[in-house]
């Protein structure tokens, strides 16, 4: 099958030039170890019950457009992963990181910190209620605008599993200038990373839904 | 089918990070290693917005099954460490020298995401005490002579050790692919 996942090294993204390995990776003959092929075990008794609604952590309410993102992790056999950790990060409304490197001049929201994380139930759900991030610039060249995202990190059954990557939104009009988004090698792929509006997951009168599956890559003991 | 990594980029500090996240045991307790180390990039400069994560077996070889990776609650040992890297490229874990499991010499799992990575590099850390068992490590082994220092922390003083992870240039460290 081809690799799905970009290459390290994607000049288009400055930063990767310096920090991309130059090396051929080690592709060990037997395979990951016991070690590798394990992953560590997270408990609904470590995350707070509101930690995967971003827009109940503060006094008031964010501003924005309110969203529901859902959707399942899942193996490469389609078998769904319960009990995985997800953690998500993202820009407020406006565009703005809460982080003190953020030198984008759009404001803070003093209701919205953007940060989440929850633990997949049995059939590998996971849920978010967020607000819509906006888009942002950066300094990558001349006029460069990062699509609206939302950054997750997912917890696999196996540590070669871990994925951290982004979610995007349907027909962003961005998308053929980003070059981390450009940076996967086929269209197909980068089509993974673009969520689906869904009337379904939609709540009345409160919040436009949004469903995106996250499919990790097979566990290597099954290759 | 499979879902294609990206950048953490460089914003994940308020995201990920977490109280304890370095500490797998306190420092306090008898059998405490200290792990501490550089990313650098292929100049040599220090990559200050990168995120280092480890896994790894307890002091007896045991394969941690349990939860506590967020909560560092008590004595339970959960074998997951999650370090963001200071201005300078620096990273620490206080953690247990990991027993052998199986055949092979004892690691610890390291994970590298960081701004410019756009998916992870994947390395392991061996102790510089177990040259005997490096000797038949069935990985090391498949590893170029020359560069299988680059996977072996250094000795820095009692129960303490250094592990510089150069992403790129003349020492870079070797990366797994699986
Ligand atoms: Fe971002």
């Amino acid at each position: 099958m081809t690799d799905p996942h970009p290459p390290y090294l994607s000049p288009g993204y400055r930063s990767t030039v310096l920090r991309a390995p130059a090396r051929e990776l080690v592709m060990p003959k037997l395979g990951p170890d016991s070690v590798e092929l394990t992953s560590p075990v997270f408990g609904h008794q470590e995350l707070g019950r509101l930690d995967n609604d971003l827009t109940r952590q503060h006094s008031g309410e964010p501003i924005g457009e309110r969203i529901i993102v859902t959707g399942r992790v899942l193996d490469g056999a389609g078998r769904p992963v319960p009990d995985a950790l997800v953690e998500v990060w993202q820009a407020n409304a406006a565009g703005r990181y809460p982080h003190l490197a953020d030198q984008h001049p759009a404001p803070l929201d003093p209701n919205f910190t953007g940060a989440g994380r929850c633990l997949t139930d049995a059939d590998g759900r996971y849920r978010f209620v967020t607000i819509k991030p906006g888009a942002y610039p950066w300094r990558n060249h001349h006029n460069a605008w990062r699509p609206a995202h939302i950054h997750f990190s997912v917890f696999g059954t196996a540590f070669t599993q871990r994925l951290v990557t982004q979610m995007y939104f349907p027909g962003d009009p961005l998308f053929p200038f980003d070059p981390i988004f450009q940076s996967i090698p086929r269209q197909e792929d980068r089509e993974k990373l673009i969520c689906r509006f869904d009337m379904d997951t939609t709540v009345p009168e409160w919040a436009l839904g949004h469903q995106w599956d996250i499919v990790l890559g097979d566990t290597p003991m099954e290759a | 089918m499979t879902t294609p990594s990206q950048t953490v980029g460089p914003f994940f500090g308020y995201g990920l990070p977490y109280e304890g996240g370095s500490e797998l045991v306190p420092g306090w307790r008898p059998d405490a290693i200290r792990v501490r180390g550089r990313v650098l990039d292929g100049a040599g400069e220090p990559v200050p917005d990168a995120l280092v994560e480890i896994w790894q077996a307890d002091g007896s070889g045991e394969i941690p099954r349990r939860p506590g990776g967020l909560v560092r609650a008590g004595h339970d040992f959960s074998g997951f460490g999650r370090c963001p890297t200071d201005a300078a490229g620096g990273y620490w874990f206080g953690t247990v020298k990991p027993g052998p499991v199986g055949e092979g010499a004892p690691y610890i799992a390291v994970l590298v995401f960081a701004r410019g990575l756009l998916k992870p590099v994947f390395t392991r850390l061996y102790f510089p005490e177990d040259g005997a068992a490096h000797g038949t490590d069935p990985l090391l082994a498949e590893v170029p002579a020359e560069r299988r220092a680059t996977l072996i922390a250094e000795r820095e003083g009692e129960r303490e050790y250094r592990f510089d992870i150069h992403l790129q240039g003349e020492r870079e460290t070797v990366f797994l692919g699986f």
